[in-house]
């Protein structure tokens, strides 16, 4: 079954958009992940779902050109049921998508928030993306993204909005430093420059657990947002 | 604002057709997009700026007339693929607009039961912001003309400034068609254009079908 279907079948198409009115009320915190192309987006959403699913309820909307294989992959990996993800088409524009015009992302994400009624968290998956893609405040209360150790020891020296802005830094695939001649202390020192006090988290996600620290930080957040 | 294709409504996400025109091979150059657009803009394009325009006419809009209305495009989108996406558009163009336009016909949509289709918003829209029947209708051309052209340059790789020419021109042709705004502003609803493409429904069909795809339609 496409990807693009299961919970869009479910959706309820009896009322208006909710507009901005929510965002004071609603109960999910909706955190953006973006990144490159290969730079652990996805494994990492299905380890912060794998690690958080028991205590919070959690819908994922997904970016990626998403094949049934994907779907089925992320679904194993996050052990979601399958009307909980869903992937919007960002019409050849991920960027677009994200910051420039939500509406196809906002609607997928209200949508799924309504259907399931108590979501906790809502994951927000860019597709693979360059350096400048940022998410809309409209859409995510807060964003992570994540650099992969291999792309390049140079890339949080470039900077750009995702790497300075983001609310959490994620450096993934640490344990290939060693493989491509990457700095990752050189890499954890010039994020911290150009990010003014935020964090930079280093991770391998070669099992789930690599993910602890940002389920941790996610965690704190929901928090955050509820005191 | 409502010309703008950055005007955040989602409108980037719509290929109208052509991501699924040019996997079977219907569209892969200047000229087989400038034949595509042509088909488009004559059929599904006229029937979407009809009830633009008839919309944008609505003096005393209620549920009732909404109802009659949505019942009436709906019968002329038999593709029920077509239909979800077209009230996704609806319901996206909803959101973003109703920060910048209100007033009794963005009201009346508003609250459609069923969720509007996007020409009927799209025409409430150009009402609420001050423009007439015929603004409304070549408003719609415009969104259909700029959706297939935008798409096909980024899924074929055309050259833009070759597309630009080629929208002008079918542009052109189009303009021959609004002295039609008139009477699709005042005419009864049942009786506006009922000219879609087959073709256009049974690729969208394909197309909500496929496993992975970069465009809502």
């Amino acid at each position: 079954m496409p990807p693009h279907d299961i919970p869009h079948d479910n959706f309820l198409q009896d009322s208006a958009p909710l507009g901005r009115a929510d965002v004071e009320t609603r109960r999910a915190l909706r955190v953006g992940i973006g990144g490159p192309v290969g730079s652990g987006k996805t494994t990492l959403v299905g380890a912060l779902c794998a690690l958080l699913r028991d205590g919070l309820s959690i819908v994922v909307v997904t970016n990626d050109i998403f094949t049934s294989e994907d779907a089925d992959a992320l679904r194993e990996a996050a052990a979601l049921p399958t009307e909980r993800i869903v992937a919007v088409e960002t019409g050849c524009c991920p960027h677009t998508a994200i910051r420039d015009d939500i509406a196809a992302n906002l609607d997928a994400v209200e949508q799924l928030e309504k259907l399931h009624g108590d979501v906790d968290l809502t994951l927000v998956e860019s597709g693979g993306d360059n350096l400048t893609a940022i998410f809309s405040r409209g859409l995510v209360d807060v964003q992570i993204f994540v650099l992969d150790t291999a792309g390049g020891d140079d890339v949080p020296r470039k900077g750009g909005p995702g790497v300075a802005m983001a609310d959490l830094l994620v450096i993934n695939k640490v344990d290939l430093a060693q493989y491509v001649g990457s700095d990752v202390d050189r890499m954890l020192s010039d994020a911290r420059d150009r990010r003014d006090g935020r964090p930079v988290i280093p991770t391998s996600l070669v099992d789930q657990l690599g993910a602890r620290d940002v389920a941790e930080w996610v965690t704190a957040q929901i928090a955050a947002r509820r005191r | 604002m409502l010309i703008d294709g950055r005007f955040p409504a989602g409108g980037h996400t719509n290929s109208a057709g052509v991501e699924a025109a040019a996997r079977i091979g219907d569209v892969r150059d200047d000229a087989t997009l400038e034949r595509y657009l042509i088909g488009r803009v004559a059929t599904t394009g006229k029937v979407d700026a009809a009830f633009c325009a008839h919309v944008a006419a609505l003096t005393d809009p209620t549920d009732a007339l909404l109802a009659e209305i949505d019942a009436e495009y709906s019968a002329r989108v038999p593709s029920p693929k077509l239909r979800d996406a077209s009230r996704r558009f609806g319901r996206q163009m909803l959101r973003a607009g109703s920060t910048v336009w209100s007033g009794p016909i963005v009201d009346v949509v508003a609250r459609s039961a069923s969720g509007a289709h996007q020409p009927v918003v799209l025409g409430a829209f150009a009402a609420a912001a001050g423009g007439t029947p015929h603004d409304a209708a070549a408003l719609s051309f415009h969104h259909l003309a700029a959706a297939v052209t935008s798409a096909a340059i980024r899924l074929l790789g055309l050259d833009p400034m070759t597309v630009a020419a080629a929208q002008a021109r079918v542009g052109r042709e189009v303009d021959q068609w609004m002295v039609d705004a008139d009477s699709w502003a005042t005419s009864p609803v049942a009786e506006l254009p009922a000219c879609g493409g087959s073709l256009t429904e049974i690729l969208a069909e394909d197309h909500g079908r496929w496993d992975a795809r970069l465009f809502v339609a």
